[in-house]
């Protein structure tokens, strides 16, 4: 066989080079169609729904009417599952995390929790609905109610959480935990002014989209049965209601409606008008998710600029 | 030279006594640690005890031969069927069409963004990406329903206001961020020295990227694709707003029909008794739905071994 | 006699520099590379021998803001390696090059050394057969794979993944081969299976390797270029460098007072 002449050589390279431009054109118009998405979603929220994106919309109930109808108890019902989401999710994934990583010897039993947040993290979230109506609803008696849907999700961000911790965790180096140990500190006194400390911007990041995903999530709050018509708020502490004076836990137990309800439950009437109403809870829904994710991304950013071992 | 007062010191005993104290403590500590780890635990077996107990019921009254066979759910009718091929054909259906946008759009930004973009289009691209990712799913449901199958109906004229086409083209879209994401890390992983060595060969990019990038990465984007599947196949509310909630046993993505997830959805939105048989329907399809994932989850893993990087 | 021992030129380094970003890391290279000869840099870790190794096949194009300045003129068709005219993958298929590290691609070892050839396009079975087999023989382990070509390449120990490196190098008919220490990975005795192949390969190609091993530069090349803080101090005959050294600089060095 003859060796390439260069005019079949440079025919050879042109070619590879019409293919790089091809690719990279494709590549190129295959992430714009991401960003065409994303600006449609918004602009068409706004276009659609800016005739009832005005303050009245966010301090009224909603109603048979679409256009008295407003988002109250569905932004008030996500503040507050929210609420119980990250308190009961943040306690918890940190200290797995803390434990996996500064506590967990190497045995079949840290294995078989590992495997197991790993794959809970693939688990469809319907499925966390159905556990939450079999256990919360029924088998501990919660009901349709803020304190089960919270619980619910907070499950299902664990598996975030316990990541964000541990990677965040494991990013601090090993001569942090010697130093500590070193002028005496038991373990738990390094993790409680060291560890957890150092680890917090990674864990807040990891919080802050966990958050971002739950307060999302509509279909394992459907799947407890609280897709009902909700025009009141949960009772406030302390406070007068008509079945006698609340304590100060009892809007645990307050049925509640969430902004993506109140969203599905307005595109799945025939009405077109409540479109309308779809569109601006959509728009408000997506500036709290996108408002949440980009907090996360802009810490994640700093943290990496501004730590230096 | 004065002698100290031997009670100005601590005794030993009174020191060991704090020592001892100081471990108790240590120990409840680990021991609170250690059950919120245990917390995930508890809840798979929570998931799983709670789909069986009431799978066991549904399976008393319906044979699992049936449950497999027939071609006709009807659990709410007097003439009663539960043949779950009717939800898992939408499912698959749905999934297949998301799939067959997201894995080549994912894969393709992957490789775009880890062996063509120069860094800064890459900083901004991921985060942006992110964002993609993070939209609700409701949102993604009415982007599907008033949005998409507007415009396809223009392209085929004869599709329904709700289709698994529209549904699953909206589902590909969601899922592109996750098996992009994945990938880019994938290959990104792979050594520089690997790269060197085929440029140093004379490949253009894209020759490298597909020749020596790709088969050095496949373990990694087969997970991305696996993940990518379990979305798709768990995937709910796009479904429920954008693809019918009607049971139809197809493979025509241009008709409506309901999934798995979609059927939960429609049984909860109802007010079904507990303990009656269409409430335990539900948990016979979660059921189902779960070990289709564990499935695929399975796979992935096997995947994963059988290729794990030899770089 | 004299005219007859000087070989052809295959390449000339002329008022060569090179920059990363705003660091000059070459400065002002004059340097002759002779035709199927063997032709070391040495010098201390940092002295930029593998920077000025990896100008000869322009890898640097594959980063950013790096930059060369002046020639290296490749022959017989005095074309300058450098300009920006020249394609950089036209460079890479004249002139190839083993690295540090063996990094065989995760393919199979028929594919690995067919890598090159299908770059070119060849698509031809017989022909790729037959070059697969030479260049295997060519590097000396075609008796080791023979019979397992369709085995994965990573799964080769050390020195055979090194050896399978330079088939793949040498299935294309390089005229410069350009060797990045590529021993450093490897234990005494496929190192000593490495040297031994260089000095084979000299008869069917130019070489160029850079070596922190004096005794390697020693053993294996014609000619030898000391090189500290990115310049080129000395560079003449190997005995000539090793046994009467004209810079203090690379006296010190050989004797092992610095570095």
């Amino acid at each position: 066989m003859q060796p390439l002449t260069t005019e079949q050589i440079r025919a050879v390279i042109a070619r590879g080079k019409a293919k790089d431009a091809i690719f990279q054109a494709v590549g190129i118009l295959c992430l714009a169609i991401g960003l065409l998405v994303i600006f449609l979603l918004v602009g068409d929220m706004v276009i659609r729904g800016a005739a009832r994106l005005n303050l009245d919309f966010f301090t009224q109930f909603a109603s048979r009417r679409a256009a008295q109808a407003g988002i109250l108890s569905a932004w008030v019902g996500s503040l507050l599952v929210m609420l119980v989401t990250a308190c009961a999710a943040v306690p918890l994934g940190v200290a797995a995390g803390l434990y996996l990583e500064e506590y967990a010897k190497r045995n079949l039993v840290t294995e078989i929790i590992e495997i197991n947040i790993t794959n809970l993290a693939a688990v469809p979230s319907i499925v966390y609905g159905l556990l939450a109506l079999g256990i919360f609803v029924y088998a501990f008696g919660f009901g349709q109610s803020i304190l089960t849907a919270g619980l619910t999700l907070a499950l299902l961000i664990l598996p975030i959480v316990i990541v964000a911790t541990r990677e965040a965790i494991r990013a601090i180096p090993g001569m942090i935990r010697e130093g500590s140990m070193a002028v005496g500190a038991t373990r738990w006194q390094t993790c409680r002014y060291h560890i957890i400390p150092y680890a917090m911007p990674g864990i807040l990041t990891g919080v802050i989209i966990g958050l971002a995903r739950a307060i999302g999530e509509t279909a394992p709050i459907i799947t407890i049965g609280a897709l009902t018509f909700i025009a009141f708020l949960p009772p406030l502490p302390f406070t007068e209601t008509t079945e006698g004076s609340a304590g100060l836990f009892e809007w645990l137990m307050s049925p509640f409606t969430v902004m993506p309800i109140q969203i599905f439950n307005w595109t799945s009437r025939p009405d077109p008008a409540f479109e309308v109403n779809a569109a601006a809870a959509g728009f408000v829904l997506m500036a709290m998710v996108l408002t949440m994710n980009g907090l996360a991304i802009w810490l994640r950013y700093r943290m990496r600029k501004n730590i230096k071992w | 030279m004065t002698a100290h007062n031997a009670s100005d010191l601590p005794r030993i005993s009174d020191r060991l006594a704090k020592n001892a104290l100081r471990n108790v403590s240590e120990r409840i500590i680990e021991a609170i640690l250690f059950a919120a780890a245990a917390v995930s635990v508890l809840t798979t077996i929570g998931i799983v005890y709670v789909l069986v107990s009431e799978s066991i019921h549904f399976f008393a009254q319906v044979s699992i031969v049936d449950f497999l066979t027939d071609t006709q759910w009807t659990p709410l009718f007097d003439d009663a069927h539960f043949g779950i091929m009717v939800l898992v054909s939408g499912t698959l259906v749905s999934s297949f069409v998301a799939l067959a946008v997201a894995i080549p759009m994912g894969t393709i930004i992957a490789i775009y963004l880890s062996e063509f973009a120069n860094p800064k289009v890459r900083e901004i691209a991921k985060p942006v990406l992110e964002l993609l990712g993070g939209i609700p799913t409701i949102v993604f449901g009415y982007f599907a329903l008033l949005i998409v199958t507007p415009v396809l109906q223009k392209i085929f004229p004869e599709l329904p206001g709700f289709s698994l086409l529209s549904a699953g083209l909206v589902m590909g879209i969601m899922i592109v961020p996750y098996v992009a994401s994945l990938s880019e890390d994938a290959m990104r992983a792979v050594p520089m020295s690997l790269r060197e060595g085929a440029f140093a060969m004379g490949s253009t990019r894209l020759y490298t990227a597909l020749h020596v990038v790709v088969p050095a990465a496949f373990s990694g984007l087969a997970a991305s694709y696996i993940l990518g599947i379990s979305r798709a196949v768990g995937e709910t509310m796009i479904l429920a707003v954008a693809a019918g909630m009607q049971p139809n046993l197809t493979w025509n993505p241009m008709e409506p029909a309901a999934t798995i997830t979609s059927y939960i959805v429609q049984v909860a939105l109802g007010d079904l008794p507990h303990g009656s048989i269409g409430y335990q329907t539900i948990f016979a399809a979660g059921l189902t739905l779960l070990l289709i994932t564990l499935c695929f989850n399975i796979l992935g893993q096997w995947l994963r071994r059988k290729f794990r990087e030899n770089y | 006699m004299q005219i007859h021992d000087k070989p052809a030129l295959k390449a000339e380094a002329r008022s060569f520099n090179f920059f990363y970003g705003e660091v000059q890391a070459l400065k002002n290279i004059n340097m002759p590379i002779y035709d199927k000869k063997v032709t070391a840099l040495i010098g201390p870790s940092g002295c930029g021998k593998s920077t000025y190794l990896r100008s000869f096949n322009r890898m640097h194009d594959l980063y950013p803001g790096n930059r060369y300045e002046g020639e290296i003129r490749f022959h017989p068709d005095n074309t300058n390696l450098l300009s920006p005219e020249v394609d950089p993958i036209e460079v890479r298929m004249r002139v190839g090059m083993v690295f540090q590290k063996p990094n065989p691609f995760p393919k199979t070892i028929y594919e690995n050394v067919a890598y090159g050839l299908r770059v070119r396009g060849e698509r031809n079975k017989r022909v790729l057969d037959d070059k697969v087999e030479h260049a295997l023989k060519g590097a000396a382990i075609w008796g080791e794979v023979k019979d397992r070509l369709q085995d994965l390449a990573p799964n080769l120990s050390g020195g055979q993944q090194q050896r399978l490196c330079i088939a793949r190098a040498l299935a294309t008919d390089p005229e410069l081969l350009l060797f990045d220490e590529p021993t450093s990975a490897l234990d005494p005795i496929a190192t000593g299976a490495i040297e031994e192949l260089v000095h084979e390969l000299k008869k069917r190609v130019t070489i160029l390797i850079v070596t922190h091993n004096m005794q390697q530069a020693a053993r294996v090349s014609d000619y030898t270029a000391y090189m500290y803080l990115g310049e080129m101090i000395e560079f003449g005959k190997t005995d000539e460098i090793f046994i009467k050294p004209q810079d203090k600089r690379t006296e010190d060095y050989i004797t092992g007072r610095h570095g």
